[in-house]
């Protein structure tokens, strides 16, 4: 039972050694310079500024909400197409019937404005 | 493996999270999350009772769940910036335009 | 899959595509011209109408045993149908008053429809759960349909938050089931428990968490802390379809699951359901008395009637008892209908821009000035009290006789009793309406006039021959495949 996770426990320790020698070998041998870029958020960046959390336009959101919604949808693409063969013609249909549905929320999104970006 | 009941009694521990902080909290964004967090806790017992009676049918109702919930979120979200951009707060305490 | 599958759901899926093409139409029928999308509206339900009716008498399963079609889902969707039909009655004026004219709201009417309609052919739990589902997100969208009103836009919310609370007891509530018994569908749930297969404490959560979920649907106490303030704050043409659609199709839901599914939980299960409608009647009924905004009033009046719904839940263990408390249900549900529309439909007559005109004072001399809105209004404030001659007395007294039948007489006494309190402030409506001088102001709009006037005289008429429709009633049983 608990045998089968060997493998992964012993991955993990090794991953953390790696790691851990790795850092510690660049403690060990670098050069270390201390100067006032070193300590900058984004070393070869824009300084930056202002609040972290900025306000996001309202778009964004609409846009965000459309994906959720066409994405999750992909669900059950997945198993569809994996038993797509056996289905056969029905199975055609019934995605046919399931894409024209999401096709009348996609029209009804277009021609209300909600993919117009200004 | 993993015994079937730590399965369950952590999605029971999920539920009752979910639960509470919708009880508990103020913000309509946090107690919004609390829900999803419920029906995820009954995905997790759904795929874990599946797995039980080696079916297929628990797993297929998790895909439904998930895409209810989107739509869910889609119509909550609309409804919480809606809420924000007219009062811009999403406290549930200061929903006082009705009286209770 | 075969041809017969398709003939179970031929009203729904007429309907569904119905409602997806009128989204699209909509999109090109011009601003000010949406009296034709409500007309399109109209027709897709009279037409599914006439498919559901032509359906009487038939029965059958349909998709692996996912749907049923049987006399009770043909007597409830016709309900349903009729319900949206006046619901759209009462709206057509109204959003154009408010200017709230969008072509969504007919869409969205028939979605929730749809979704009320699959409730009630629902014969899995992942199928009612998916109805339930398509009916609430629609009604949470209308809810804030007067945005950017606040009070709308809060209605939503509140609505929405504990509508999706609702859903996840419900959705856990299903898992816990699947998980005691394997199955989701109603039969083999029922197969499993007699074959002792199933785990009989987590079905009994799994069905106690249902009913949790179904009791803030349908806004039975403790769980009815939503009503009212949803009901307020919504477009008024919303409540009726919310109050009216919601419940129906919610009741509908617990009829078949409990009836069909856990009649081995009846033991278990019936103190608990005798308790939700003593507690939903008696706290909905004493909370009315001191409300002074009608649509409060009407709320916790519509939160009092869940509770006299829920009796019929109560002796559904029993085979014999449950046939006849099931016809009763479905008889309260009509009449409930009928005076739910009418009354709304007099709220929208005298409501005047920015929430004016919502107080009971301001129904103070109705009678004199308006002598016919005012009959209707005494009509059905009688109908919703129980006093003849009214659907309401009727209903109530099916109601009554079968739960004395199921052998629950002090429920019975509990009923009666609230029922005498609620006349105190129903009829306050009434006396303010005749006694008190006032200079109230209504609309004439003729299909708002036509659908309080067709409700009231339904509601006098049928209430002398009630034996027709309680034997439609009769014949609508619940059957399990």
């Amino acid at each position: 039972m608990l045998f089968e996770y060997i493998a992964i426990a012993t991955l993990i320790v090794l991953a953390v050694i790696v790691a851990l020698i790795a850092i510690g070998l660049g403690e060990l041998f670098g050069p270390k310079k201390k100067m006032e870029e070193k300590s900058m958020p984004y070393e070869s960046g824009m300084t930056p500024y202002g609040p972290g959390t900025r306000r996001m336009p309202v778009r964004f959101y609409l846009i965000a909400v459309l994906f959720i919604l066409f994405d999750i949808e992909v669900v059950f693409f997945l198993p569809w197409a994996i038993v797509f063969r056996q289905l056969g013609l029905f199975g055609l249909i019934e995605m046919a019937v399931f894409i024209a549905i999401l096709l009348v929320g996609y029209i009804y999104a277009w021609k209300k404005g909600a993919l117009e970006w200004e | 493996m993993v015994p079937e009941i730590y399965y369950l009694v952590l999605s029971a521990i999920l539920f009752t999270m979910g639960a509470l902080g919708v009880l508990a909290r103020r913000n309509a964004l946090i107690i919004f999350m609390s829900v999803e967090l419920m029906l995820n806790a009954a995905n997790l017992a759904f795929v874990s009772f599946a797995n039980t009676y080696q079916q297929l049918n628990g797993q297929i109702i998790v895909f439904f769940v998930i895409a209810v919930a989107a739509a869910e979120v889609a119509v909550g979200l609309a409804l919480i910036v809606a809420i924000f951009k007219s009062k811009h707060s999403i406290d549930v305490d200061q929903m006082s335009s009705l009286k209770g | 899959m075969t041809l017969s599958d398709f003939n179970t759901l031929l009203p729904l899926i007429v309907l569904t595509v119905w409602a997806c093409a009128l989204l699209i139409v909509d999109l090109f029928i011009p601003k000010g011209r949406k009296g034709w999308t409500a007309l399109l509206a109209v027709f897709g339900l009279a037409l599914t109408l006439d498919l559901t009716l032509a359906q009487l008498g038939d029965s059958g399963a349909g998709f692996s045993g996912m749907i049923t079609l049987d006399g009770f889902s043909t007597f409830v969707n016709a309900l349903l149908l009729v319900s949206a039909m006046l619901a759209i009655g009462l709206a057509y004026g109204y959003v154009k008053r408010m200017g709230l004219e969008r072509g969504e709201f007919y869409s969205l009417i028939l979605f929730s429809v749809t979704g009320m309609m699959l409730m009630a052919q629902a014969a899995d739990l992942v199928i009612v759960f998916l109805a339930l589902e398509l009916l609430s997100i629609p009604l949470y969208v209308l809810a804030a349909f007067a945005r950017p009103k606040v009070d709308s836009e809060e209605a939503g919310l509140k609505y929405f938050l504990l509508g999706a609370f609702a859903a996840g007891f419900v959705v856990y509530g299903i898992a816990l089931v699947y998980g005691a018994t394997g199955a989701t569908a109603l039969s083999a749930i029922v197969s499993a428990v007699a074959a002792r297969t199933a785990n009989l404490t987590l079905l009994i959560v799994g069905a106690a968490l249902i009913l949790v979920g179904f009791g803030f649907k349908v806004a039975a106490v403790p769980f009815h802390m939503w009503t009212p303030d949803v009901y307020q704050g919504a477009p008024t043409a919303v409540t009726a379809f919310m109050a009216a659609g919601a419940k129906i199709a919610g009741f509908a839901a617990l009829l078949r699951v409990f009836s069909l599914a856990f009649p081995s939980l009846a033991a278990d299960l019936t103190p608990i359901l005798w308790a939700l409608s003593a507690l939903t009647m008696v706290v909905g009924n004493l909370l009315a008395i001191s409300q002074t905004n009608i649509k409060r009033l009407l709320a916790y009046s519509s939160i009092a009637h869940a509770g006299y719904i829920l009796m019929a839940f109560v002796p559904f263990g029993s085979q014999e008892v449950q046939s006849v408390s099931v016809a009763a249900g479905l008889f309260y549900l009509v009449a409930y209908a009928l005076t739910n529309f009418g009354s709304w439909g007099v709220v929208i007559a005298l409501e005047q821009k920015e929430g004016r005109g919502l107080e009971i004072s301001d129904y103070a001399g109705l009678g004199r000035k308006y002598p016919a809105l005012a009959a209707a209004m005494t009509i059905f404030m009688l109908s919703l009290t129980g006093i003849p001659p009214t659907l309401g007395l009727v209903g109530k007294f099916y109601l009554f006789r079968a739960v004395m039948a199921g052998g629950f007489t002090g429920l019975a006494i509990i009923g009666v009793l609230t029922s005498l309190v609620s006349a105190y402030y129903y009829l306050r409506v009434v006396v303010t309406m005749y006694m008190r001088e006032g200079e109230p102001e209504a609309l004439r709009e003729p299909w708002l006039n036509f659908t309080w006037g067709l409700t009231a005289i339904a509601t006098v008429v049928f209430s002398f021959v009630p034996s027709g429709l309680f034997d439609w009633a009769s014949q609508a049983v619940l059957k399990l495949f």
